[in-house]
This record gives C-alpha cells, structure tokens and sequence, in this order.
C-alpha cells in the first residue's frame, strides 16, 4: 500500500446530502428511474415523521405489492384525483391529535397533479391546509404506459400524441398556477441538484400552510433515453432554461439558478427519443419558447423580486 | 336534555355528542344545516374539530378517509348527487376498512333537478360496501349516529356507516329529540383508538397493488366483517338501551305477530305504517309492519323468521331499480326464498311525493283482492 | 445502511393471516434487484477518490458511502448513472454474467 492510498483512506468522505436512507432498494422502479431519485432525496430532507399520500402514479408501483413498501414511512395509497384531498385530511388528523411534529406529504406524478387532481390540490391550497405537495414531473401518464398530460411539453412523442400528431401546444404553467392562490411557497426544483431539492424541503417544513415543489424527474423509459443519462438530462433541462430554477416565496421571485450560457434547447431534445422526429421549425420554435418564457421570468423576478415591495 | 330538533340539527349534534376529530363537508340542499351547525359549533368552540371546508364532496369523503387513517374519528354528510359523486371513495372507504359514519340525506337524483325524498341514492351504493342504516325519526337520527360508531370501529367490523334520512319529512321537520348528557354518552363511544393506522413509528403502506392472490381473501374478510356486524349491532343496540332507554336492532317489528299481513317498509313511510296499522286493526284487520332498519348488512334471518307465518306481504319501496323492481322488494324476496308466502312490491313516494295513510290502505285493500305482483306503481298517474 | 440486514419474507397461507385492509407487513428488501442487470458497473478504486458523487446519484440506492464507496450488487440495477456521472472516470463496467 503507498502513501495515497494511506492518504485517501484517512481522508473522510464529505456527503452533501443526508446519510441515512429512509427509503430501501428493492424496489420496483425501472432502471435509471428520475422519480425513484425524487423520493430518495424528498425522505432524506423530511425524515422519517413524514406521511405521505401517494395516488395512482408510478409511485403507486414503485413502492411494492401488498405485503410488502420500500418508502420506510407510512404511505397512504388514494385515488388518482385525491392527493391534496386525502393530504388535506391526513393533516387535520395530525392537528387534533396534537402530532404536530409529522409531516403531511402529498406525493403525485404530473397526471394526478396537472389534470386530474388540479381541483382538490386548488382546494387544499386555497384553504391553505398545512401541508407538502411535491410533484414529481415525468412529463406523462408514465404508469399506464406513457400518455400525455397537461404537463407533456410542445413536439413530445407519447402513445396518445403519436409521431403523426405529436403534441402541439405547451406545457400547463403549473407554477404560475399555484402562485396565483397565494400560498406561501412553491419552487421547482431538479434532481440533478438535490442539494437544492433538499433545501427547499428543510425550508418548506418549516412554514404554516401550503407548500408547492415542481419536481423535474425524467424518465428513460417515457422520454426514450438510455437509463445512464437521466441525470444528465435533468441537468441539461436546467442549463437550457427549458427547466428554470426558482422559488415564489410570498410571491416574492427569486431565480436560484441563473445560466450564463445557457444550453441549445436541441442538446437537451436530441438525448431523447420522445423528440426525434422534430424538425428544424420546430426545434426553432421549441428555442424560441423557451426563450420567451425564461424573459418573462426574469422580468417576473425584476417586477416582483426582494427588492419590489 | 330534551330539544326540538329537525333531523339535521339531530345529526349534526349526534356528531358533535360523539367528539368527532375531523369533519370534512360540502353543502347540498336538503343537508346544508347539518354542515351549517357543524361550522357554528366548532366555530364557538362547543366541539373541539377540525371543519375542513372542501371544494367538492368527492373532496370531503377523501378528507375524511386521510384523516381517519391516520387516526381521527371523522363526520360527513350530503345527498344525491354529492354521495353519487362520492361513489368512487365509497368504495375506497369501505374497502380500506375506515370506520367513518356518514348521514346521507335522501334526495332524488336529477335530472331534472329535485330536492325532495328518494331513496335511489343510497340504494345505488348497496354494493361499496358500506353499512347502510334507514331512520325513521329524528331521535332515531342521533341515536344511530352514537350507536354507527361504536358498531364501525369495532374491531371486528371496520366498516364505514351510511345513515339515511328522508330529505325534509325528517331533515328540516322539528321533532323532540333527547340528547341524554355527555357523561352518559362518552361511557358509551369511548375514544377512537385504531389499532392499524398511519404511525411514524410503525411506517406501513396502505392499499398497494394487491394480486388476485390475496384480492379475493381481502374481500372474503370484508363480508365476514358485514355478517359479524350483525351481532355487532344487536350487542351495541342492547347496550345503548342499558344506558339510554331505547331498543334497537337490525329491524323494527309492531303487531306482526298475529298479522295475517305484513307491511315492509323502511325510512319515514315506516312511521306512516304503524299509524296505518293501528287504525286497520280498529277495523279488525290484522295488520302489522315490519321496519327494516340496516339494509347491509341485510338481515335476512331476522326478516325470514318474522315473516314465516304471516299470509301476505306487502314491501313499500321508496326507490326503483330500473329494468327490474323495488330494490328492497329483490332483497326481502332473498329472505323468503323457498316459502310460499305472497309477495307484493309497491313503489310510492318517489321524487318526493306524498306517501299518506290513505296510500297504505289502498295497498292493503290491493293485497286483500289480488294475485301477487311485483311491481305496483301507487298513484302513478298513467 | 445495513448491507447484512436480513429482510424477511412474508408468508401467507389463509385470510385469517391477514390484516383487514392491505396493509404492508415487509420490506421490499427480500426483492433482489441484482437481476435487473444487464451491465455491471465496477468501481476502480485506483481512480476513485471518494467524491461520493455515484453514492449521490444511484436511485435504488445501491451504494454504500463507504470510503471508497461499495456497489451493494444484491440490488444494483445496473441502470448506469454513476458510470456517467463519475468525473474521474472511475467506474468501469462488464456485461452481467460474465
């Protein structure tokens, strides 16, 4: 044994996340999976008081049949439409039960959040019910086998936008959705940064109300990529401006992540199968989109940024 | 302590008398009082809960299924068209074994828009699998909401109640009602302390993709629960008359047991039967009723043995099961299969109207002067 | 995390054996994922100098942060993120069942 090696086991490992692992392998996500990422960081920040409700979603699956979970924290599996609502109702247990040390946690895929479960997340959030809802963003009804939802992005291959009528039309602004309820938090965030993702959490835990996490979470088998690179495209997404990262504290705006050169929008699309068949019009237009929505949030952040009020 | 109460302050206290943790409600005439008092007496601090005003009714029996799993005592109520959109939680709830009691005011499903009683309502979620109860007066309607929850959380049973009431004839008419004391009352419900439930300490997951493996075993167990709640609510309806005075069970018999005819009926028509007996047996008529109280779990042996020796029996339905018949009438012919007892299934009262004394004895003088029918349309104007 | 914890199987043989509700009795632990594999990665602990970027990234999780860090191959899916995201290059891989 020489003297680096000697060096390099005295040196002590420093992890940027939490150590302990809430949830536990053997679970059945696919190889490579954003969303399994998602909730190992998501328990990692929230820790073990947590209780979450998970509706239809990959995580419905992911966790394990019946007799078995890999979450390491009680899940409540509920309807498609219910993940606020059954939140909502897990959170007012707590209350009166003087458990106010627990976390109330929904936990949705875009399908049960964007569409189908808009109305009960609108109504826990305009009552301001005390709880996490996070949104683990795949980009489609990955569980059922790849359909779109109002979160699958303009020009994306999925079995219900196929090849000869992709999807035209952008992507549901979920965000702005849940800043106009005026609730105290929302953020998105990435898995490609989980320290960030992490944060996030810590600080959401710590506010009464309503909280909003936008989880960008690829997904190879969805997206049509090979499962080394999911990291790599969530990074990507960011560094192309087509996934900003910011917070809307109060409605305060704040950028966390500002590019200085941002990435073509086509290094991000030709990693993914779910893209191939657009064209240069479209990869233009795709560019041009992205590039007018990341105006508009820094002239968001410029308007209704720290120093606005 | 004695109040005049119309059937929805009688379920709104019911719930309140029974320390409700979490109520999650949405208005719907005719049960917006039961939620109105509900907020008022939260509000003022009388019940110490959690009134969590949600958008929608499929929003509330979803709030209340989240908060009873992890371990509050929980209320809702509606009507119609909200408990037919709650259909797909009703299931949820039943099949996740939560002890939630739930007053369903019955009221006619639209189109065209009606707020008058009916009974296809709660009737169309006999299969969910919930427990479903009919009262017949507003005493009855705070009693059964103490007694529902001392049969649901039994640990035998775990099976959500439904309560039903007649959509104005009870919601908003005034009746006497006793609401005993609260000491009495809490002697009686103890406190909600499930066994299973959302725990940090013991972190499991509920409902998970369930094989046809063990599916079937979970359903096999949920109907040996239906069953078991049979004597379930006899012990809890004998213990509710030690301390409060009044006997309930799976049914309600008055003078059947000389009755060379029996009435069969359920809700407030009952009422208006025991009135209708009374006066034909001054006629010499020997009349009696029988008021089926739980229509799951279906007391089928209660209801064979009191019908067994009678000549003629006549089932008052307040609903119909389209294509087909009376539902209560298929459901007590169940009960009778194999005697050769004639049957006949009247519907009345549908969509509000009018069931009167006067209908009553038109349907025995039917019996008295006709062959057995299944489907007799009283008052139907053809 | 416990490498040598030994997961128990749940083993059901009437109704009478089962909660009222499905309600989990286990962990996913008894699955062994080892044979999702395909592609095995192989740390070089040689290059490795425990940036404990892999430990970070893998989303079974199926590495341990040691120093250096230990591919956990009971579960490893062999989906390959850690091989991508390795700055050092560290990571090497062979094809399952060699």
């Amino acid at each position: 044994m020489n003297g680096s090696d000697t060096l390099k086991k005295q040196k002590k490992i420093k992890l940027t996340l939490p150590e302990e692992e809430i949830m536990s392998p053997g679970h059945l996500a696919c190889q490579g999976c954003g969303a399994a990422l998602a909730m190992r960081y998501a328990l990692k920040a929230l820790g073990r008081k947590t209780i979450t409700s998970i509706p239809a979603c990959c995580w419905a699956v992911i966790d394990g049949p019946f007799p078995y979970s890999a979450a390491g924290v009680p899940i409540y599996h509920c309807a498609f439409e219910t993940a606020a609502s059954t939140s909502s109702g897990v959170s007012h247990a707590l209350q009166q039960l003087g458990k106010t040390d627990i976390t109330a946690l929904a936990w949705a895929g875009d399908g049960g959040t964007f569409d189908i479960g808009l109305q009960s997340l609108s109504g826990a959030a305009e009552r301001g019910d005390h709880l996490i809802y996070i949104v683990y963003d795949n980009e489609a009804y990955m569980n059922t086998g790849i359909q779109r939802s109002s979160a699958t992005p303009h020009g994306a291959w999925t079995t219900t936008t196929p090849v000869k009528h992709y999807k035209k039309g952008p992507k549901k602004n979920i965000m702005e959705i849940m800043v106009a309820h005026q609730i105290p938090y929302c953020a998105t965030a990435n898995i490609a940064f989980p320290e960030d993702l992490i944060k996030k959490l810590r600080k959401a835990k710590e506010i009464q109300g309503t909280k909003f996490i936008h989880l960008y979470a690829p997904c190879p088998t969805g997206w049509k990529h090979s499962p080394d690179i999911t990291v790599k495209i969530a990074r990507l997404a960011t560094q192309s401006n087509v996934f900003p990262i910011y917070e809307v504290e109060n409605g305060i705006y704040s950028i966390n992540k500002k590019i200085a050169k941002p990435q073509p929008v086509s290094e991000y699309l030709k990693l993914q199968g779910r893209f191939r068949h657009l064209d240069k019009t479209e990869v233009d237009f795709i560019q041009k989109e992205v590039d007018r929505n990341w105006t508009r949030l820094l002239k968001m952040e410029q308007a209704f940024g720290k120093d606005s009020e | 302590m004695k109040r005049v109460l119309t059937g929805n302050f009688a379920a709104a206290y019911g719930a309140s008398a029974a320390r409700v943790h979490v109520i999650a409600a949405y208005p719907i005439t005719p049960q917006t009082t039961i939620v109105e008092i509900l907020s008022e007496i939260v509000a003022n601090g009388e019940l110490k809960a959690d009134f969590v005003k949600v958008e929608s009714e499929h929003s509330a029996i979803s709030a209340c299924i989240g908060a009873q799993a992890a371990g509050a005592r929980t209320f809702t109520a509606t009507s119609a068209q909200g408990l037919a959109l709650m259909h797909e939680m009703l299931h949820w709830a039943a099949r996740g074994r939560l002890p939630i009691v739930m007053t369903n005011v019955n009221r006619a499903m639209a189109p065209g828009w009606s707020i008058w009683a009916d009974v296809t309502d709660s009737v169309a979620q006999r299969d969910t699998g919930w427990m479903q109860v009919y009262c017949e007066n507003n005493q009855e309607v705070f009693d059964t909401i103490l007694m529902s929850y001392k049969v649901s959380e039994n640990k035998d049973v775990l099976l959500p109640t439904l309560i039903n009431l007649d959509a104005f004839f009870l919601s908003h008419t005034s009746q006497v009602v006793d609401m005993y004391n609260q000491e009495t009352i809490d002697q009686f419900l103890p406190e909600y302390h499930p066994e299973i439930k959302l725990d940090v300490e013991n972190p499991r997951s509920f409902g998970a993709l369930t094989s046809p493996e063990y599916y079937y075993e979970f359903s096999y167990k949920m109907h040996q629960s239906q069953e078991k709640a049979k004597s379930v609510i006899k012990q809890v309806g004998n213990e509710f008359k030690q301390l409060f005075g009044k006997k309930y069970d799976l049914i309600e018999t008055y003078k059947c047991d000389d009755a060379d005819l029996i009435m069969v009926d359920y809700g407030t028509i009952a009422g208006t039967a025991k009135e209708s007996v009374d006066r034909m047996r001054q006629k010499g008529l020997k009349v009696g009723n029988l008021k089926i109280r739980y229509l799951r779990p279906f007391p089928k042996e209660n209801i064979r043995k009191v019908l067994s020796n009678t000549k003629a029996v006549g089932v008052i339905d307040r609903a119909i099961s389209f294509g087909q018949e009376g539902p209560f009438f298929t459901e007590l012919k169940s009960a009778m299969y194999g005697l050769d007892i004639p049957l006949f299934g009247f519907i009345a009262g549908l969509g509000g109207r009018d069931v009167s004394i006067m209908n009553i004895e038109s349907m025995v003088a039917y019996m008295q002067n006709n062959d057995p029918k299944d489907l007799i349309w009283i008052g139907v104007k053809k | 995390m416990k490498k040598n914890k030994k997961p128990k199987k749940v083993i059901i043989e009437k109704a009478s054996e089962m909660p009222p509700m499905p309600a989990s009795l286990g962990s996913m632990r008894v699955n062994k994922t080892a044979s999702w594999r395909s592609i095995k990665p192989i740390i070089n602990i040689e290059k490795c100098t425990s940036c404990m970027i892999c430990w970070k990234y893998c989303p079974e999780p199926a590495i341990l942060p040691t120093n250096p860090p230990e591919i956990d191959y009971d579960f490893c899916k062999g989906c390959g993120i850690c091989i991508v995201e390795c700055p050092f290059d560290a990571i090497g891989s062979e094809k399952e069942g060699k």
